[in-house]
């Protein structure tokens, strides 16, 4: 086999010094927003915060921007392509471990803290001394401190979310399909059908949200199960937001002919970004909710 | 499989339609040039002065530590502020001048090593670095804030990181957190050079070891720097949104931020020597002479390292009031570590026995590198041991262990880096007489600075503590005037380094003797593009 | 004492010492064995020297060996560990003859005698104008304390121990005992002393601004001394008890209560808050003007007895006695200007915690 591969060094870029810009600003002002809105008070730390993420959402316009046109320029060799799959999963990766701290932290309360609270293992004199009527079991429906909450069943929406995520990994994995055998008409109609699917999870998250704080006192601050609960939902419907929009920048995308049957990068990262969000969605349906 | 590789830059080949997309192929002039780079020498270069000044602010508030420790009493500074500098110092120096110390050695030396041309992923390799000074500002800013900057220690634990801290907690938490996204897509970037820029025939197991090692490394990076992120990202909830996490009147638990945060941490401290082990496994041969004994041993050694590095958090945490069986299990498995590592160190020997050994600078600091890591691991093991642990335990025994990893391992790995790659950067060879000077300066003053500290551990002296007992009196005199020397020894690199950039006795293209390897069949300086076309591994 | 750590006076204490000289030992066996080596090779194969290098390198054999070799002496070093740590051990389900509660907090000890009402807070004595290097230190300068902890040496003494606040850690190294003290959970450990004496330690984990200055001193007596001392006390409690109930009933002038209220003010609040009531910004807020010390007295009572969760100020009301407290508010609603003119009395706060204040 003849391989003809030449390594492509892009010229100087300013996308980058205005991400880290960026981030600073983002950084910088949340790092003043958030202490500022907690204790009500004034500050800049909100507008900073608002201009950081408007200059990071421009260096993502600039930056994919070029790539995408040095792409269809052809100026990229296979050898690019692999280099972009595999920083694309070891980010997947990386961001894996990041829920990981979250379903630790899940498992420690539940395995470890909670019974321990409770007085198991050598932990016989907390319970007697410092709470004597706590449960040590889990789900934490009253703290050891007090703080009560009901606890969300796993039948209704989330059952119905579950079902929802499933199918959108099945219908963005069509559109794949539909997308190697350079069938364009049903290629967008499974994405959209994807799009379609990501929005309404959300929207059924966010009915979730409304019913949790306003019926049941399960909110943020309702003890280590609302806690959890929140964490690793909200996190995980971050990034359904964000896999939502990434598969809608794919579509339009599409639109406009972009990929082809062999070379479609930014086609494949993120339905791998949407596959992953869901297995990690399986992960909290089981955990979170069902056990 | 026939593969060749070119760059466009070269002219000519590939596609002629690139010609626009590269207006020029050297450096651009001026400051745009560093801030816009994509180039993997600059990018490197940026991330050593970086790191070099790191370096000396963290190097500075240590002075302020020692200079307040070198009496008792309370002279120099309030006990606040001298916990934010002992926390800033830790946190300067680890994720300041270490990190990115090692990052800006794979950046330049990786490409070079591998036959590839410059990073995979040239324009993140940018990103990468420009997030870390404004990282480091948003840090250092904190510390003029009302009520101060982080003073909580560099492990932060909670509740004294949450509820009990200051306004400037959540400036910390975020710029943790961009620090975090650095780390991450630098390692990312190493790891997709390595796997798809070698050139043709340099197969796995003729990787140059500082390539291997590097390679572990950026996997430990992106597995822990988001635990990491997880781990602020819950002290700030906590702090701030409610949560209980850290609170056991919401069904939480300190010491569960203790887990998440050794989780991180331990790797962590390996992410900071598997790089060196990479560094040294390339000086010792060269100057003795001599192949490396047991590359494939290394390898596999270093593998192993990071594997443990995973299941031993907890001997941080010995006196938490685990389980006995926790106990037991993370005694047995910090004790293994001493296997692999062991098979590094014996190695080393192995190579230099019946080499032909000359004393240049790199090879000297190597040299140290060797005993004096050994002897930080050793205390290493002993802190291993939780019964002996219950009274070493946040002493200054652990404290002179970690600057013997940290100090004569890391940091010294990257004195012996930087002397031996210089002439390779610069094209010249730098002052061989003030460069000696530097290293017997350090290696008397850091042994002055760190070894009376096992005493002071041993004799009970806590750390983290503004002022002492009595007895503890002579050593830190003794500890803070070898801490001021080796600072002030410290110049004196900075000295060699400027001296070398301006000019010098021209250096050859493989500068030392007993070189092997790519990057020294490069001219000195190497090309701005380091290989544009792959070379040929036998 | 020396350089070297404590043989200490306990089982366990003497155990880890020979423990801990056991595997120094063999760290320098091993160090002199391979820097033996190494300098052999640094001083013999000198190219300097005509040293001609030789092209061995790797060798399975030589790898196994040097594999194997650390293990096997890894596992020597880890039977003695095993058994110090298993004999250490407290589950909780042994028999203790005393077990003493202790609570950590910013920054001082509380020791409570379980099953009597035998307990106090422990505090550092050592004078601020020695720390401040205006006074000549004394010889257990930071060591010391106001009310060192008593126990009976040739008994089983299980400490539980915890914390209020922010984590420390109990570390008395002649007991070989460090335990940490983690606010919502309680750490047991149990020592047995063997001989009388005074021995001295320090917090051992990082605490906040005052971590230096939390020391521990431990008094130990014989059994009989100690039986005597207890009895002595649980005396000297009820006296005090019967002393309040006095001081309950008598309104004491606004001289007498802004003496004791400085002092006290002094050794409780201005750590924090700072000697003249400005507390930190952006940490500590300040009482000099500030709204509770100028407002409504139940505000300040309120704030002073039951603390404020979420942040470092604590519940003083099980900390100090009603007098005492009394003493502090009317102090900090009259110094640095704050001219309330309130002589808070005794009577007030007591009227407070039942619930009758007017
Ligand atoms: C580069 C950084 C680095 C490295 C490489 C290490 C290496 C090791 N460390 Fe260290 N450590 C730190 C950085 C590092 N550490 C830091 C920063 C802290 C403090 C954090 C904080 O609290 O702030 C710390 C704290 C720390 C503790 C907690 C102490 C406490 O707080 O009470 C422990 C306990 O087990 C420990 C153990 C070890 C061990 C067993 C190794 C081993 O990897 C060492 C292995 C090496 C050898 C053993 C020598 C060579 C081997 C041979 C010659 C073979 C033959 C030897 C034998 C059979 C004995 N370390
Ligand atoms: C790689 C990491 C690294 C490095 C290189 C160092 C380097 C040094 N460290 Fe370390 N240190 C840590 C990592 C590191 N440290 C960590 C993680 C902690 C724990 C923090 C915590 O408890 O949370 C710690 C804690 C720590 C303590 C304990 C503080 C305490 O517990 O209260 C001390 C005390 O002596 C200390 C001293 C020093 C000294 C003297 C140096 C020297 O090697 C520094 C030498 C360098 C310079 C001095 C700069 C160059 C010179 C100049 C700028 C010129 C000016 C010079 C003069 C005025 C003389 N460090
Ligand atoms: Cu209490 Cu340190
Ligand atoms: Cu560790």
């Amino acid at each position: 086999m003849n391989q003809h591969e030449h390594y492509y060094v892009p010229t100087s870029s300013i996308w980058p010094i205005v991400g880290a810009l960026g981030l600073f600003m983002i950084a910088f002002g949340a790092g003043h927003y958030v202490p500022e809105v907690t204790q009500g008070k004034e500050g800049f730390g909100g507008w900073l915060l608002l201009a950081g993420l408007t200059t990071i959402v421009l260096m993502c316009f600039g930056w994919f921007g070029t790539v995408i046109h040095e792409s269809m320029k052809g100026l990229y060799s296979a050898q690019m392509d692999r280099s972009f799959r595999q920083g694309m999963s070891w980010f997947i990766f990386s961001e894996v471990m990041f829920f990981g701290a979250f379903f630790g932290a899940l498992f420690y309360a539940r395995i470890f803290a909670v019974p321990w609270l409770g007085g198991e293992s050598n932990n016989i004199f907390t319970h007697e001394l410092l709470w004597p009527d706590f449960a040590g079991t889990w789900p934490v429906a009253a703290t050891p401190g007090g703080k009560e909450t009901e606890i969300m069943p796993w039948q209704g929406l989330p059952l119905y979310n579950t079902i929802i995520l499933l199918s959108s990994s099945v219908t963005v994995h069509l559109a794949h399909l539909s997308l190697e055998k350079g069938k364009r008409g049903p290629l967008k109609a499974w994405l959209g059908l994807t799009i379609l699917l990501g929005a309404a999870f959300l929207f059924l998250q966010a009915e979730e949200y409304i019913h949790a704080y306003t019926e049941m006192g399960l909110t943020l601050h309702a003890g280590i199960y609302g806690n959890t609960f929140f964490m690793l939902t909200g996190f995980h419907g971050m990034h359904v937001t964000l896999g939502t929009l990434m598969l809608l920048v794919m579509w339009l995308r599409i639109l406009k002919g972009h990929f082809s049957p062999h070379k479609h990068f930014g086609f494949m990262a993120a339905s791998w970004y949407w596959h992953f969000v869901d297995v990690v969605w399986l992960c909290l349906f089981v955990f979170v909710y069902v056990l | 499989m026939q593969v060749s590789r070119e760059m466009d830059a070269q002219g000519g080949v590939g596609a002629s339609e690139h010609h626009d997309e590269h207006a020029h192929h050297g450096p651009a002039k001026g400051l745009m040039r560093w801030v816009t780079t994509t180039n993997h020498k600059d990018i490197g270069s940026l991330y050593l002065w970086f790191s070099f000044i790191m370096f000396l602010i963290g190097g500075s508030m240590a002075m302020v530590i020692r200079a307040e420790l070198f009496q008792p009493g309370l002279q120099l500074v309030e006990p606040q502020f001298f916990n934010q500098m002992t926390t800033v110092h830790g946190l300067i120096m680890v994720f300041g001048a270490v990190m990115p110390a090692f990052v800006g050695l794979a950046n330049w030396m990786i490409p070079m090593m591998i036959g590839a041309p410059d990073m995979a992923l040239p324009r993140m390799n940018n990103w990468s670095f420009w997030i870390l000074p404004f990282a480091f500002t948003i840090l250092l800013s904190s510390l003029f804030m009302d009520g101060g900057g982080p003073a909580f220690g560099w492990t932060f634990y909670a509740p004294l990181s949450t509820t009990y801290s200051s306004d400037s907690t959540a400036l910390f938490v975020f710029s943790v957190h961009i620090m975090g996204i650095s780390s991450i897509m630098g390692a990312i970037n190493v790891i997709v050079t390595i796997f798809n820029l070698r050139a043709p025939g340099m197969t796995w197991m003729k990787l140059p070891l500082f390539v291997w090692t590097w390679l572990i490394t950026a996997f430990l990076l992106i597995a822990v720097m988001p635990v990491l992120a997880g781990a602020v990202t819950m002290v700030l909830t906590d702090k701030y949104f409610g949560t209980d996490f850290f609170n056991a009147a919401g069904g939480g638990d300190p010491v569960m931020f203790q887990h998440i945060f050794w989780f991180f941490g331990h790797p962590e401290v390996y992410i900071m020597i598997l790089p060196s082990f990479g560094i040294i496994s390339a000086i010792l041969p060269t100057f003795a002479r001599k192949k490396l004994f047991g590359y494939s041993s290394m390898v596999y050694a270093t593998a192993s390292i990071a594997g443990l590095s995973f299941v031993v958090w907890a001997h941080h945490m010995f006196t938490t009031g685990m389980p006995l069986f926790g106990e037991l299990f993370f005694m047995y498995c910090t004790m293994l570590i001493a296997v692999p590592t062991g098979v590094k160190v014996f190695n080393w020997v192995a190579t230099l026995w019946k080499g032909s050994i000359s004393f240049e600078v790199p090879m000297l600091f190597a040299l140290a590198f060797v005993v004096l890591f050994t002897i930080g691991g050793f205390s290493g093991l002993m802190l291993a041991i939780p019964p002996a642990d219950f009274q070493y335990h946040d002493t200054y025994f652990v404290v002179a262990h970690f600057h013997y990893v940290l100090v004569t391992g890391a940091i010294f790995s990257i004195m012996a880096a930087a002397y031996y790659w210089l002439p390779k950067w610069t094209g010249h060879m730098f002052d061989e007489g003030l460069a000696k000077l530097h290293f017997w300066c350090s290696l008397v003053s850091v042994n002055v600075l760190f070894f009376p500290m096992h005493f002071l551990g041993l004799a009970g002296m806590p750390r983290r503590i503004p002022d002492y007992a009595l007895q503890f009196a002579d050593l830190n005199k003794i500890v803070s005037i070898g801490g001021f020397a080796f600072g002030l020894s410290q110049l004196i690199f900075l000295w060699v380094v400027i001296k070398c950039i301006k000019g010098g006795k021209p250096a050859s293209d493989h500068v030392w003797e007993g070189t092997e390897g790519l990057e020294w069949t490069l001219p000195s300086p190497a090309p701005y593009h380091s290989f544009t076309t792959p070379p040929e591994i036998k | 004492d020396g350089y070297n750590m404590t043989e200490g006076v306990t089982e366990f204490s003497q155990q880890v010492y020979g423990l801990h000289m056991t595997i120094f030992y063999i760290c320098c066996a091993i160090g002199v064995l391979v820097f033996g080596v190494m300098f052999y090779s640094l001083i013999r194969h000198r190219k300097s020297k005509g040293a001609q290098a030789a092209d061995f390198h790797e060798s399975t054999k030589v790898e196994i060996l040097w594999t194997l070799i650390p293990f096997i002496i890894l596992i020597a070093m880890a039977v003695p560990a095993t058994q110090a740590l298993v004999s250490g051990d407290d589950d909780g389900a042994g028999k203790a003859d005393l077990t003493v509660q202790i609570t950590g907090s910013q920054w001082k000890w509380h020791y409570q005698y379980l099953g009597t009402d035998v307990g106090f807070y422990s505090l550092l004595a050592t004078p601020r104008d020695q720390i401040a290097n205006r006074l000549q230190k004394g010889d257990n300068y930071l060591l010391e304390v106001d009310r060192p902890l008593v126990l009976p040496t040739d008994r089983n003494i299980r400490f539980v121990i915890t914390s209020e606040d922010v984590i420390h850690s109990w570390w008395l190294p002649a007991f070989a005992v460090k335990k940490d003290a983690n606010p919502g959970f309680i750490n047991q450990v149990q020592t047995r002393i063997k001989e009388p004496g005074i021995y001295r330690g320090q917090c051992a984990e990082l605490c906040g601004k005052d971590h230096g200055f939390m020391p521990i001193v431990v008094i130990a007596k014989t059994p009989g001394d100690f039986d005597q001392w207890l009895a002595g006390e649980q005396v000297r409690i009820a006296e005090k008890k019967a002393e309040e109930d006095k001081l309950l009933a008598m309104n004491r002038s606004m001289d007498e209560l802004m003496a004791q209220g400085e002092q006290l003010y002094n050794g409780h609040c201005a750590m924090c808050h700072q000697p003249n009531g400005a507390g930190l910004p952006g940490a500590i807020p300040a009482l000099k003007g500030s709204a509770i010390a100028l407002g409504d007295l139940n505000g300040h009572l309120d704030i002073v007895i039951n603390g404020k969760s979420g942040t470092a100020m604590q519940a003083f009301g099980k900390q100090l006695s009603l007098s005492e407290l009394a003493a502090i508010i009317t102090y900090e609603r009259n110094a640095w200007g704050n001219d309330t003119g309130d002589a808070v009395q005794a009577a007030d706060l007591h009227h407070f915690i039942q619930g009758t204040a007017q």
